[in-house]
């Protein structure tokens, strides 16, 4: 089952030589491209979630389709593979089914955009976009039911369809769809956009070939996948040893009451390849937080890390993909069968970077970076608003703390994703009917180290209108871990406060929650880990820390050894007693997880307020 | 007679441009700036060209002033220590900021964390709040403000700032708070954020605020000490300093707002290209600025330059407007490397800059530069500056040869790619403000200055298809001219965010009407009486719950006419659709409503320069050999003070002046202007 490109040229591209210098013009060329999609994307869309918080992600592909310019890597080769049908000039391809393109997409929620550019009847790249949306229906305002054991619960799913066609639009399509969703107008508004950005993408590759050559063009496009694929060798050479190491991590809970669940990967090499296995990871949850993951995007974050981390200079492209094999078990939770259900799946993507960051690390630990801000908790705040009886729709990303790092302390109340930001609370209270009361950053939710991880955010809402909210958030059972000698960063939690003055802690995961005017919500997100040993690090700005209250004066003494006076001043004396007694009890070893499985599971209801989830069973 | 001084303070050097307002004269200077305190140069540079023009400083009816002091404060860290009062709930708004790790995926790993703008130990929040709609939710506690302010006094801060939720809507409680901080602090200056920047989104707003008291101490020294020895030389005319916006303020309103000021330097090159553009009676401009370490590079249409409603310095970006002038970290000393991991050329962004400086300055520079390249390809002759600058062609070759070498090529092949990488970036800065902005660069002319800007014009040019490219007259001292010919100009701007159907044609002609009049008493304080005043206005409009907005001119007579609006509708899905390739049927949104008052000064005149035969012949100082395109060519070098208006340059060759070099590429023609333009166009 393939793809069929219909091409009106079939003369073959001829391969030229293409000096170093023409090279370096055609990738900042395409780089410049990739940066104008992204502008004109949140110069028009209209959702919060894509326009104030950057939830969309744009490509540019070469003809076979691999990445060039992106950041997750080609969603172009999963489409091609599932997809069974002709690809011709003027096509516009829309979907958004993880199961009809090889994961290409990993939930509903993401509207994905191809766009097969041609020239003089030849194919000769890609460009792409995908974005979430507020909103696609089903049973849930956001479209994503915690509970959900089905993708057919999880709003409309999108097969690859042409919605274009011959470039005229196939409007009873677009049609059809938005007539299912509960905010059409962001939906039409946020899909324009992102065609808008492709159609830019096209424009400048089509302008490249114009001023080289096509032929031209094409071999540079090889040039880079194989210049990238050299870096990249001589990296994974250095870095990946052929011993096998392995590492496991957690989801907290599936939303419906089991957890945690097993993430597990093992690598090693093998001569100039290195293996990335997941063999060992938990089966597939019966809820939505499976995470249907394509192998190509888990080369691309572990190629992404790899640079990061060891040479940031060199320029990423899909070039290495045949130095990386990854192995991800059928039926597993991040490999699970049709028709599970994915929608909350945005868990154990996040996840997945921190375990990636863990393996890359062990074999040289002080490269490596503690655990960190690893999800994008979500709120969802819906209603008819009183005042003019119009419905509003609110989905927002929170953030959380960057981990401690071996380059310096993380970042409060950050975002690990890419081009994300907040939503300005001003906007917040213009448009929907919400006052945020508090918007800081948590003092002491950071992990302690020699660098200090961020710490995570509190965000007060108060309601000012009945409605109903949603939550999707993790690291509240598991700690978010810290390394060679770091702390782990505290956990997140919910807590309702009705006007009433009673309390309620909110599970992690939930969804039809009834809020009524006056009620608050502290919506409190994980800190990262902490990076070396804490009480090496300089007691003078932990003191600081204090007057900032990023950390607080019990903090610093209990994590840090730390005695803050309340005039801000150090009190050496007590200061290393404290600090001689702490050293000798130091954990041991490059990962500090917290409490184990069994005290976590034990304390849980007295810590978090909340019972522990089952353990997962599987028949 | 009337003179006008124009003054643009840089890194390296001091350039002055005084003219005689009724004939045009002129008279250039340039002298090494003074970086520990820039008025010594510019009170030197005056006296000296004072004494040139053999007037007094009493006969300067206009001083001009662009300056990179605020610029340079933020990009150095040098800015006051600067408190920040907050509403409760919000102490940590900067250190939170928009949440944004710029970079791609996993550039958190080696991202620096940034200290806020102001330290959250400067940081106090007060005891109160206002609604969404500016209702008081929570009147202010007093005492809490004053006890909260009385422990900001501790730190020992030189400027503060206040910033409140909502304030945009309603500025009363913003207004209570400084009435209580004047009382606290009576020294030190106080800036309100919907005074310095009336609009939603309180992290912009309390940033834009708090750079605006990060530089406004340096500023108000600098600009109150540079008056008063101005005013000791006899000097009695006005004082004004170019803005961001390439508009001009008075020296007093620029000490109290100085954030508007940030790109005052960069600006000074736009509007003297406009001054050119209007000689040549060009109109589609691109500006090509190029310096020893960065490019500066904007659009101008039909005369306007493209305004944006942000000014970046560094990594800061603040909401006041400025000339969309876009820098990039290519110029003159931007250092060539090749990476061991990929073999691929790279040009900047480091930079050798003033110290050591390129390899064949002599100066103890051995890292190979863009200038070393020019010097290997003959584009630059053995000396600058008129002569009294001597190049090292030995040493320029010897550090090419270390890129040649990485590269195994020639040494005048690795220069040359160092010449190609050099001007894609700054193509890719031009791509920018033009393309990106759905302008098409082959609608517009080129114009190169600062004192590499004609070197890599005509192949920027080239590249982009944008003809003639332009060797203005002066280009060393291109910025300073900007700021001798600018006009004054005041703007004010509004919040609205509401949809037009739920608005009239009446209520924004009473608006218009009003913020007519802010402007024009704004600009009658700084002496321009109301009829030498052109009034424009403008509105931001976006498709409802769209986050950005397009700004569309308006015409305060349509909507006296009740037309308005449905023109404006009109107007906007136009250019949405010029912009975006699409429309769509939702309400259109007015977010905010500006008015500009701009004085209509009288324009100043260009010298003319005598008429020649055609031939350029009589301005060949010798012969000489260039190094293009994989070839050794015959060219020549021309004395550019000896060319006649209607001379006919062929390419190649190069174009000497005391502080700048041209080149004109072969197949390409230059072909002087009445007023002493080089005009270069292909032969084809």
């Amino acid at each position: 089952m393939t793809a069929q490109i219909i091409l009106n040229n079939n003369t073959p591209f001829q391969q030229v030589d293409v000096d170093t210098i023409t090279l370096d013009i055609i990738e900042n060329a395409l780089r410049n491209a990739r940066e104008e999609m992204d502008a004109t994307l949140f110069r028009t869309a209209m959702s919060p979630g894509i326009r104030e918080q950057g939830d969309a992600f744009p490509l540019i592909a070469e003809r076979e389709g691999k990445m060039i310019v992106g950041q997750f890597g080609s969603f172009i080769d999963g489409f091609l593979k599932a997809y069974n049908g002709t690809i011709e000039e003027g096509d516009v391809f829309w979907l958004s089914d993880p199961y009809a393109c090889d994961g290409a997409v990993s939930h509903n929620n993401d509207w994905l955009i191809i766009r097969p550019i041609f020239k003089n009847g030849r194919l000769v790249s890609w460009a792409s976009m995908f974005g979430h949306q507020t909103d696609i229906g089903g049973k849930v305002p956001g479209s994503m039911p915690t509970d959900a054991t089905s993708v057919f619960e999880e709003g409309i799913r999108i097969p690859p369809v042409k919605l274009y066609k011959k470039d005229i639009l196939q409007e009873d399509l677009l049609n059809l769809v938005l007539h299912q969703v509960r905010m059409p107008e962001w939906c039409r508004a946020d899909l324009y956009a992102i065609i808008a950005s492709c159609r830019v993408a096209e424009k400048r590759i089509l302008e490249i070939c114009d001023r080289f050559g096509e032929n031209e063009y094409i071999s540079a496009t090889d040039y880079l996948l194989a210049r990238n694929k050299r870096a990249m060798g001589h990296l994974i050479n250095n870095a990946v040893g052929e011993e096998k190491v392995y590492f496991e991590d957690f989801v907290c809970d599936d939303g419906r009451g089991f957890g945690p669940y097993k993430l597990k990967c093992t690598m090693w090499r093998e001569g100039e390849k290195v293996i990335l296995d997941f063999n060992g990871t938990d089966p597939q949850a019966a809820g939505s937080i499976n995470f249907y993951l394509n192998e190509n995007m888990l080369k691309m974050f572990f190629g992404i890390y790899m640079i990061m981390v060891f040479d940031p200079q060199v320029l990423i492209n899909d070039g290495f993909y045949d130095l990386v094999d990854v192995r991800i078990p059928k039926g597993s939770l991040l490999k699970p069968n049709f028709p599970a259900a994915l929608s909350c799946r945005t868990h154990a993507l996040g996840r997945i970077f921190d375990l990636l960051g863990a393996l890359l690390g062990k074999k040289q630990p002080e490269f490596m970076c503690a655990a960190g801000f690893s999800s994008s908790p979500h709120l969802m705040f819906s209603g008819t608003d009183k005042k003019t009886g119009e419905w509003f729709q609110l989905f927002q990303i929170g953030f959380g703390g960057i981990p401690g790092r071996p380059f310096g302390d993380g970042a409060d109340g950050h975002s690990l994703w890419p081009g994300f930001t907040n939503v300005p609370n001003e906007f917040l209270e213009r448009y929907f009917p919400m006052r945020i009361t508090h918007y800081t950053s948590l003092a002491d939710s950071g992990g302690a180290g020699f660098y200090r991880g961020g710490n995570g955010i509190l965000m007060t809402y108060e309601f000012l209108n009945s409605g109903v909210i949603s939550i999707h958030d993790d690291r509240w059972y598991t700690h978010p871990w810290g390394v060679n000698g770091g702390e782990p960063g505290a956990r997140s939690r919910k807590i309702l406060r009705r006007k009433d003055g009673s309390k309620t802690v909110l599970p992690a995961k939930c969804d039809g929650v009834e809020v009524f005017t006056g009620d608050q919500l502290d919506y409190i997100t994980w800190g990262g880990g902490g990076w070396g040993n804490p009480l090496e690090r300089d007691s003078e700005l932990i003191a600081l820390e204090v007057k900032q209250g990023l950390v607080t004066a019990a903090g610093a003494f209990e994590n840090y050894g730390v005695k803050v006076e309340n005039d801000y001043s150090v009190n050496q004396k007590e200061t290393q007693m404290r600090r001689v007694e702490m050293a000798k009890n130091r954990p041991e070893g490059i990962f500090n997880f917290g409490p184990d499985m069994q005290s976590l599971r034990e304390n849980c209801l007295s810590d978090t307020g909340l019972e522990a989830p089952t353990p997962p069973r599987w028949s | 007679m009337p003179y006008r001084l124009g003054v643009d303070v840089g890194g390296t050097f001091t350039d002055l441009l005084l003219i005689e307002e009724n004939t045009g004269e002129t008279w250039r200077n340039k002298v090494p700036s003074t970086p520990h305190d820039p008025s010594i140069a510019v009170i030197n540079g005056t006296k000296s060209i004072c004494e040139k023009a053999n007037i007094s400083a009493t006969d300067i009816q206009q001083f001009l002033h662009g300056t990179t002091v605020a610029t340079n404060a933020v990009l150095e860290g040098k800015g006051a220590k600067t408190g920040l009062v907050v509403t409760k709930g919000y102490r940590q708004i900067l250190q939170v900021a928009r949440s944004l790790v710029p970079g791609g995926l996993a550039a958190w790993i080696t991202w620096p964390k940034p200290a806020p703008l102001a330290a959250l130990e400067c940081t106090v929040e007060i005891d109160e709040r206002l609604s969404a709609d500016g209702d008081i939710i929570t009147p202010i506690n007093e005492q809490q403000t004053r006890s909260a302010l009385e422990r900001l006094k501790l730190e020992n801060i030189e400027a503060l700032t206040i910033c409140l939720m909502n304030s945009y809507v309603n500025g009363l409680h913003e207004i209570k708070v400084a009435e209580i901080a004047r009382e606290i602090f009576p020294n030190i200056p106080v800036s309100i954020s919907h005074e310095i920047l009336p609009e939603m989104q309180e992290y912009e707003r309390a940033l834009t605020t708090v750079a605006n008291s990060l530089v406004r101490p340096v500023m108000a020294k600098y600009i109150s000490n540079l008056r008063l020895k101005l005013r000791e030389l006899g000097m009695k005319g006005r004082i004004n300093l170019l803005r961001s916006d390439g508009g001009l303020i008075g020296s007093e309103k620029a000490e109290i707002t100085p954030v508007n000021l940030l790109m005052s330097g960069p600006a000074g090159g736009v509007t003297g290209a406009l001054w050119v553009a209007e000689n040549t009676n060009i109109k589609n401009i691109l500006t090509l600025d190029v310096g020893g370490t960065s490019t500066d590079v904007a659009l101008i249409e039909k005369g306007e330059p493209l305004l944006r409603r942000e000014t970046s310095v560094g990594h800061l970006t603040v909401r006041a407007s400025s000339l969309d002038v876009k820098t990039v970290g290519a110029g003159g000393g931007s250092i060539a490397h090749v990476p061991e991991l990929t073999g691929a050329l790279r040009v900047g962004p480091e930079s050798a800059g003033a110290v050591p400086g390129p390899a064949c300055y002599s100066k103890g520079g051995k890292l190979p530069t863009v200038t070393d390249a020019h010097v290997v390809l003959g584009n630059l002759p053995e000396s600058l500056l008129g002569g009294s600058f001597h190049l090292d062609q030995e040493a320029a070759k010897e550090a090419i040869k270390t890129i040649a070498d990485a590269l195994n090529v020639t040494i005048e092949e690795a220069a040359q790619g160092i010449i190609h990488i050099a001007n894609e970036n700054m193509y890719g800065a031009l791509r920018l403000v033009s393309v990106q902005q759905g302008y098409d660069p082959r609608d517009f002319a080129l114009m190169g200055f600062g004192g590499a800007g004609s070197l890599h014009s005509n192949a920027v040019g080239k590249l982009m298809g944008s003809y003639p490219v332009i060797v203005p007259v002066s280009p060393g001292v291109l910025c300073a001219v900007g700021d001798a010919t600018t006009q004054m100009r005041y703007e004010h701007a509004r919040s609205f965010n509401r949809t037009i159907s739920k608005t009239d044609n009446k209520e924004i002609t009473h608006l218009l009407h009003e913020m007519r009049e802010v402007v024009m008493t704004d600009l009658e304080e700084e002496g321009i009486p109301r009829e030498k005043q052109t009034i424009k206005f403008e509105a931001g409009v976006r498709y409802r719950g769209q986050g950005f907005e397009v700004d569309i001119p308006l015409n305060d007579q349509n909507f006296k006419d009740d037309t308005g609006l449905d023109i404006l509708k009109a107007d906007f899905d136009k250019e949405h659709n010029r912009l975006f390739t699409f429309n769509l049927d939702v309400e259109h949104e007015i977010v905010n409503l500006r008015a500009v008052a701009i004085a209509q000064g009288a324009k100043m005149p260009a010298i003319v320069i005598p008429k020649g035969d055609g031939n350029p012949d009589q301005a060949i100082l010798r012969k000489h050999t260039m190094w293009i395109e994989g070839q050794s060519l015959p060219a020549a070098i021309y004395d550019r003070s000896k060319l006649e208006s209607g001379d006919k340059i062929p390419g190649p060759c190069v174009i000497v002046e005391m502080d700048s070099t041209a080149v004109i590429l072969p197949d390409h023609i230059g072909t002087v202007d009445r007023c002493g333009n080089i005009l270069i166009n292909p032969t084809l």
